[in-house]
């Protein structure tokens, strides 16, 4: 019967001081993991290499030709 | 009235014997549910009646040695007395079973039961597909998508190469 009298108060405090920085922490580094090197920076490179070597009037000539525009028809018609 | 007021004062649930007066009407039998039950719950830790209602003869001399100095009573005492008050201590009343075994056990047997009438229903009840779905449409779609580059950049035209008509290795 001689056993320690267990923490009674507190509790919540103690479990905040414990687990809020380390939910803040990750989430920053969930944030910049995200922003820096899995979807926006790739994707910003991305869209600029496609449009580095994107020419307007050749992709719109070979879009006529399959035949999807209403307005301009293939040339051979 | 004023009988069943002092009975709840002491906390005893010989209030179910008593009788409750409605006008001139006479009794009212009290049902038990009403009246403040036991239940052992980690997030309710002193319930509103003890465990045992009807002390037996040594429990009552016990309940008397506890009004005097507890520094008296022996460890078997003091557990004893517990034990009056509380069914369950939180240790016991916290442990976990193999009952979510059974559960998982049971969902997976529904699941089972009705994928099998879910077959049963594609099989018989529902009509034919759209034409839409067939594999000659499915592919002029395809193409359709292709032709009109349909994201370029990321997605699905990104993956098939125009100079070689070919997807993307």
């Amino acid at each position: 019967m001689s056993l320690p009298k267990p923490v009674m108060r507190g509790l919540l405090g103690r479990r905040l001081r414990f687990h809020l920085p380390i939910a803040f922490a990750l989430s920053i580094v969930a944030g910049a993991a995200l922003k820096g090197y899995t979807v926006t920076e790739p994707r910003k490179q991305a869209y600029a290499d496609f449009y580095k070597q994107y020419d307007a009037v050749k992709e719109f000539n070979a879009m006529r030709e399959a035949g999807i525009f209403e307005s301009v028809r293939p040339s051979g018609e | 009235m004023l009988a069943t007021r002092a009975l709840s004062l002491v906390g005893k649930r010989a209030i179910s014997t008593s009788v409750c007066l409605r006008g001139s009407h006479g009794v009212a039998k009290v049902e038990s549910y009403t009246l403040p039950g036991y239940f052992d719950t980690r997030e309710n830790p002193l319930p509103d009646v003890s465990y045992v209602q009807n002390l037996s003869t040594e429990q009552q001399s016990l309940k008397e040695k506890e009004k005097g100095s507890w520094a008296a009573l022996s460890n078997e005492e003091k557990i004893a007395l517990y034990r009056i008050s509380f069914k369950q201590s939180f240790a016991e009343m916290n442990q976990g079973s193999s009952e979510w075994k059974t559960v998982l056990g049971g969902v997976f047997v529904f699941f089972g039961l009705t994928g099998l009438v879910v077959f049963w229903q594609r099989k018989f009840v529902y009509g034919p597909v759209p034409h839409t779905f067939e594999r000659e449409y499915k592919e002029k779609e395809l193409q359709r998508m292709l032709d009109m580059r349909m994201n370029p950049v990321e997605g699905f035209s990104s993956n098939w190469d125009y100079e070689n008509k070919q997807w993307k290795k």
